[in-house]
Formats: C-alpha cells, sequence, structure tokens
C-alpha cells in the first residue's frame, strides 16, 4: 500500500471533493442505509438494551480508572500462559516489535486478520519498509489493499467501492499479488467471494507468521477475543507457527464474565446481526496446538493522553462497532477518507485528536468541527459515549489552544465582536436598527411574507448564498416590536 | 403564573415572526407574558464553535435577565437545549459559584415551546386552525438533546382544518449545524438538499420546525430552487386562527 492518510487535506476541502463523486455517494447511501436499518431491526428486539449500554459505560470507566493495575495482570496472566508482551508508546515501537519477530524468524511475508490498531500504527508500510509483506486477509481489507486504496470504514473499509469496480480490481491487480483472479470473473458477490477466497488460501498454507489485533483482551485470564464473519481471522490465528498481536490498552476487561456484555452489545451496533459468526479466544501458547510462539503488544500510541483527560476519557469506551458511522449525516454523504485516517466518523472526529492532540495540524483541528451534532451518532453508541458533548469539548481544546497565537484567526475575531455585541441588550439593539435599514432595500425577489430574498452576499456571507437565499432582515426587530405594541397589548389584555 | 419569552438571537433580529406568535399564542391561552429587555443571546454559537471564554458574558446575561420568572418559554430546541445542557459547562469554565447557581435555577425553568404547552399548560388543542398541506421536521436538538418526543405533532394534530403530512427520513438532520452551514458549506447543503427533496416529496405547501435555524436553512435551498414552499415556526402555525390566520396580528 503505498497510499497514506498522510498530507491529506483538512475536512471541508476532502468533503467537497468526495461530496462531487456520485459513484461514492450512491454506494454510500445504499450501503449505510442498508446496515443502519439491520442494526435498528435487532437493537429494538433487545428489551433491556439502554440497560446493557449502561453497563457496558460502567464496566468501562471502571477498567479505565484502575487500567495500569488491570493491565499489569493482563501483562502477568499472558506471561505465565507462554506469551511474550512488549510495551509500545508509539506506533514505531509497536511497528518495530512486530519487525523484529519477523525477522528473527526470517520470514518475508505475514497474513493479518483485520485489526484497526495496525492500520493505525502503519504496520502495513513499516513491514513493506523491511521488506515483509503484509497480507490482508478480510475480504474488505483485500479489496482496500489490492486497489492501493485507504480505508474509509472501521468494519466496513472498502464500503466506497460498488460490486462492478471490485470485480475491476481483482481482474488487474490479484495476480502481481498471487494466484490470479478467474479470467470469467463476474460481479456477482459469490463469484468475487470465491475468487478472494482461492487467493487468499495459499497465502493462508504458506504463512508462517500472521499479525492480529483484538477486539478483547481479557486481565484475569490473558485471554486474547477476536470477533469476525468470513473465517480469515480463524485461519491466521490457527495455521501460522508465530502470533503477533497488536493491542490498544483500552481493550483491556477485568474478566471474562465481562465479555458476555459486549459480544451482546457489538455484533447488533456493528453489522446488525444477532450474534457473532467466528468468535475466537486464544489465551497464550497452547502445545500441540496452534501458534507455539506468540506475542501481544501492548500499544499506548496516544491513549494515556485521553485517559489524562477526564472529559474525554470515556472516548476510550469505544469497542470499535462503527454504529456511530452508520447513522452519521455527515457521513454518509462524503465518506471516510475526508477523515484522513483509519478512524473516519463521529468517532474518528473526536477519537483522532484525542489521540495526536490539537493545535498543530490544520487537519487534526478540522476534525472535531465535522458534525452537526445532530447526535445520532451519540444515540447509538453501545458503550453511551456522548460523541456530540465531547466533540464540542474538542473544539473548546481546538480554540483554547489558539488562544496565544500572534495573528488570531478571522472566525476567533468575529466570535470576540459578536460576544461583545450580543453582551449588552442595548449594543444588540443598535445592530438590529442598522440591519433594519438593510431590511429597508429593495430586492429583485420577495418571500413568502413580503420580505426581499438576498440571493447573493459578498465573503464570507457567499459561504451561505453560494447555495441559498437568505431573506433581508426585518425592517422591525422583535425587541422593536414588543416596545412599540407588544407590552401595552399585553397589558390590555391582562 | 410568571412567564417570559425567549425570543432568540435570531428570532430577535432575523425572524420576529416566531416570538411574535409565541407572545400571541401563550396570551390567547390566558398566560402573561413578559418578555425582558435585557436578554440577547444564549451563547449557543460561540459554546458550539468551541469560544467558551466568549459565552461567559452571554451565559451571565442570559441567567440575570430571567431571574424571577417561573417560566421561561423558547421558540427554540436548540436555544432551550443550550441553556439545559451547556450553560453549567460555561459557568464551570468561568468558574464562578454564583453563576453556576443562577444556572442551576434557570434550567428547571426553561421550557421549549412545546413543553410548555403540553407539559406546563396541558393543552394539544390550543384552538388553532391552520388550513394548509403541512410537513413538520422534527429538529435535531429538540428530538434527541431535549427529547421533546412528538410534542409537537400532537400540538399540530390538533390545528384545525390540517392537512398534515409526514416528512420521509424525517429524524434525519438538515444539515444546518450553526457554524457548520460556513464552516463545512458543501456537506451542509448536501444534507439540506436532501432535506428539501424529502420536503418536496410530500407535496406540502408549508414545512414546519421548532427552530428558525434550521428553517433559515433549509427554507433558503427550497426558495433558492423556487420550490413554492415555504418555512414556518411551529409557533406561527399554533398561533394562526379563523380570525387572525398569519397569527402575528
Amino acid at each position: 500500500m503505498a497510499r497514506t492518510f498522510v498530507g491529506m487535506p483538512p475536512f471541508p476541502v476532502a468533503a467537497r471533493s468526495a461530496l462531487s463523486d456520485t459513484r461514492l455517494r450512491r454506494n454510500l447511501a445504499h450501503a449505510t442505509g442498508t446496515i443502519r436499518e439491520k442494526r435498528a431491526r435487532v437493537v429494538a428486539e433487545v428489551e433491556d438494551w439502554e440497560d446493557l449500554r449502561r453497563q457496558a459505560a460502567a464496566v468501562k470507566d471502571a477498567t479505565l480508572a484502575r487500567l495500569d493495575e488491570h493491565l499489569l495482570t493482563l501483562e502477568a496472566a499472558l506471561t505465565a500462559r507462554g506469551a511474550t508482551v512488549h510495551w509500545a508508546r508509539d506506533a514505531a515501537d509497536a511497528c518495530a516489535v512486530v519487525a523484529d519477530v519477523a525477522r528473527a524468524h526470517g520470514v518475508d511475508e505475514v497474513v493479518k486478520v483485520k485489526s484497526m490498531a495496525t492500520q493505525e500504527i502503519g504496520l502495513n508500510e513499516a513491514l513493506a519498509a523491511q521488506g515483509i509483506a503484509a497480507w490482508e486477509t478480510d475480504l474488505a481489507e483485500l479489496i482496500v489493499q489490492l486497489g492501493d486504496d485507504l480505508p474509509s470504514h472501521i468494519l466496513v473499509p472498502a464500503i466506497h467501492r460498488g460490486r462492478a469496480e471490485v470485480r475491476e480490481i481483482f481482474r488487474t491487480r490479484m495476480a502481481a499479488a498471487g494466484r490470479p483472479a478467474p479470467d470469467d470473473l463476474t460481479d456477482d458477490p459469490a463469484a468475487l467471494a470465491g475468487a478472494a477466497r482461492l487467493h487468499l488460501r495459499e497465502k493462508f498454507l504458506r504463512a508462517r507468521m500472521a499479525v492480529s489485533g483484538a477486539n478483547f483482551a481479557v486481565a484475569e485470564t490473558g485471554t486474547l477475543v477476536v470477533v469476525e464473519s468470513e473465517g480469515n481471522g480463524r485461519m491466521c490465528l490457527t495455521l501460522p507457527e508465530v502470533l503477533v498481536s497488536v493491542v490498544g490498552i483500552e481493550k483491556v476487561v477485568p474478566t471474562f464474565g465481562d465479555l458476555d456484555l459486549f459480544l451482546r452489545l457489538l455484533p447488533r451496533s456493528s453489522t446488525g446481526e444477532r450474534m457473532n459468526p467466528y468468535t475466537s479466544t486464544w489465551t497464550g501458547v497452547t502445545p500441540g496446538d496452534g501458534p507455539q510462539e506468540v506475542h501481544v503488544v501492548l500499544l499506548d500510541n496516544g491513549r494515556t493522553r485521553a485517559l489524562a483527560d477526564e472529559v474525554a476519557r470515556p472516548v476510550l469506551r469505544c469497542i470499535r462497532c462503527s454504529a456511530c458511522l452508520n447513522v452519521c449525516p455527515v457521513y454518509e454523504r462524503v465518506g471516510g477518507h475526508a477523515y484522513g485516517s483509519v478512524y473516519p466518523g463521529p468517532i474518528g472526529a473526536i477519537l483522532n485528536p484525542m489521540l495526536t492532540g490539537v493545535g498543530s495540524d490544520p487537519a487534526t483541528d478540522a476534525l472535531p468541527y465535522a458534525s452537526t451534532l445532530c447526535g445520532a451518532c451519540g444515540d447509538v453508541c453501545p458503550v453511551a459515549i456522548d460523541i456530540p458533548g465531547l466533540l464540542v469539548h474538542e473544539r473548546v481544546r481546538v480554540v483554547d489552544a489558539h488562544r496565544a497565537d500572534p495573528r488570531p484567526k478571522p472566525e476567533a475575531l468575529a466570535m470576540r465582536a459578536a460576544a461583545w455585541v450580543l453582551g449588552d441588550s442595548r449594543r444588540m439593539a443598535l445592530g438590529e436598527r442598522a440591519s433594519g435599514l438593510a431590511g429597508r432595500l429593495r430586492t429583485r425577489r420577495a418571500a413568502p411574507g413580503g420580505r426581499g430574498v438576498l440571493g447573493w452576499l459578498p465573503f464570507p456571507g457567499s459561504r451561505w448564498t453560494g447555495a441559498r437565499d437568505l431573506p433581508t432582515p426585518p425592517v422591525e426587530s422583535f425587541r422593536a416590536w414588543w416596545r412599540r405594541t407588544g407590552r401595552d397589548e399585553g397589558q390590555g389584555r391582562r | 403564573m410568571r412567564v417570559a419569552v425567549m425570543a432568540t438571537c435570531l428570532g430577535d433580529a432575523m425572524f420576529p415572526e416566531a416570538p411574535r406568535a409565541t407572545v400571541r399564542l401563550l396570551r390567547r391561552l390566558g398566560v402573561e407574558v413578559d418578555v425582558p429587555d435585557a436578554q440577547t443571546c444564549c451563547g449557543q454559537p460561540m459554546v458550539n464553535t468551541g469560544y467558551l471564554d466568549e459565552a461567559v458574558p452571554l451565559v451571565r446575561t442570559t441567567v440575570s435577565a430571567f431571574a424571577g420568572y417561573d417560566a421561561v418559554v423558547v421558540p427554540s430546541g436548540s436555544c432551550a437545549g443550550s441553556v439545559r445542557h451547556q450553560h453549567r459547562m460555561v459557568a464551570d469554565r468561568a468558574d464562578d459559584a454564583a453563576l453556576r447557581r443562577g444556572v442551576a435555577d434557570l434550567v428547571p425553568r426553561t421550557h421549549e415551546l412545546s413543553e410548555f404547552l403540553v407539559d406546563v399548560l396541558g393543552v394539544t388543542d390550543v384552538g388553532a386552525s391552520f388550513p394548509h398541506r403541512v410537513t413538520y421536521h422534527p429538529t435535531c436538538h429538540s428530538l434527541r438533546m431535549l427529547r421533546v418526543g412528538d410534542r409537537p405533532l400532537r400540538l399540530l394534530r390538533a390545528v384545525h382544518g390540517i392537512d398534515l403530512v409526514e416528512l420521509p427520513r424525517a429524524d434525519e438532520c438538515c444539515g444546518f449545524g450553526g457554524t457548520f452551514a460556513v464552516k463545512n458549506a458543501d456537506t451542509s447543503v448536501a444534507m439540506g438538499s436532501d432535506k428539501a427533496r424529502h420536503v418536496r416529496e410530500t407535496g406540502a405547501e408549508v414545512l414546519v420546525a421548532g427552530d428558525a435555524s434550521c428553517l433559515m436553512h433549509v427554507g433558503g435551498l427550497l426558495s433558492r430552487q423556487r420550490a413554492g414552499v415555504r418555512t414556518m415556526h411551529l409557533a406561527e402555525v399554533l398561533a394562526a386562527t379563523a380570525d387572525d390566520p398569519a397569527g402575528v396580528g
């Protein structure tokens, strides 16, 4: 994969080009609409859904409050069961661990289970730089990898592709990566899956090392859990001799019993299924069965930064279900690439700034603003993260990070001016008298009710009038009307 | 009961029809209405754009302007939501115990219009008459911040002569989003175009909502399209009677 998110333009610019991609718009509207309906259907079946959400939030919060202890418990349990635990401060640390293990075994290729953590740290690119090929085995990740593309959704990374595009990618790109696609490949979904199955099979059988993430890590037992829908994960987790799992430190749950809650919430929120198809659990090394060398890389990469912020901390509850993406009206129209990260959508708009910090990169600073604060995301979140509230929190942090700038942004000056005018009713009334004069202007068109229509304003008003009309201001403000008639009328009626 | 109307800055300066209709409607229902002169803006535009310090004077103004009233009626879901869910954060930022107390006192007295009518006055039939084909957009902050539920629809269904038609994908955001509408103008317009399309599919003559801001956005698109659909605030429809069809006196 040559392409990365590095250097992508900020959200408003990236969104503009995405919005003009008609095929993308259609693919996204169809796909998110389908998952949205499935989720709503299966969530409605669970009577105590709201209780489950609250319980899950409470378990996660309690775990995060004592994360250091749970991580040490996890490390001890893993070590006792024959796994090697590595602690990675950042992406470079984590990638180096995986590359070292690969080199120690002299392998030049690894098979991968779909994993957000390894996407986040850019593992495939880091391994490629060392001459090690990392093969994605999840169907959608395979489509993205073969297409030299970027993921645009947490669960369905190729959601922006239609099946005709997938056929084209398989036809033209599969041969360079291994077994070619059949000559008579159609865009029938079963045929496409069949081609992927044949292509991947030789990689599963050949690979000596696998890399995975984990959906959950159970501290008391040292058990890692991966949930997936295709069985490719299970192949990777059982066939190779060596397994390295890169696990974000927030993935810890204290006890095996806690899984019950999350394995009920995750599939319904994520794929809209009642139960997850392939749930793999493994605990260190089992002699004579599965990988005989097991490594676990516990990844920080900014998570302790979010942990330290008590308001932002609940973002670490996230179980990467992507329900918030599927209900987000912004995501539905622009897709995932515009967010410039492997974590798109509402969760990405808060998670990325929290992991990397704000104030230095305009693209990161733009992310918390990539939302109308409509609240649909917060309502579906299975771990009850107040996403709209955290979006506002991150906006405050962005603004605060720029308060000391030698040259304030025009927006900051406008906000200060507005706060001054609106800080006192007399100043506001003066402003309304001025705008009332503008209301006397004759315009070409009249709005219903008789007010004029402004179809064009100079910048920055053009941001509004580019596509929307605006009525001329009323000649008489409400305040003025009340002074003139309202008060008297009120007394007259008493 | 001493009741104050919060005009909201947008209602005061740009869409006075909405607070005027609110005043007339409440009076018709026998409520003694006052409009405190000192009110300006709840500070929501600043808070939602991240400018907390700038919101502090506005929250102070709001808290003091509405002190002493038994109820504050707001013809806007998002401004009522701002008072109920955001003012506390601003008071915390100011680190001002008196302001925090003022906010805590204001919050339970603040009602969005449909909440006040249905929950406090206990009416759904407000005696309105509006013989037009209407569709209703439930704005996001009414729906998901205040959880007003079907209160506005219950009020509208009781309006005499109304032809109320359901809006497809009604609970989806219109794309306004405050400063989002200009910071992310393209995405905002893309969302608004879909909302406008759904509105047109209903064949309605009037689009009604409880927030002037969302109506300004969708109405701006409909006007640009010469769609033949006008926008009206919920208060205007509820204020309209057979004798006074315009509802603004």
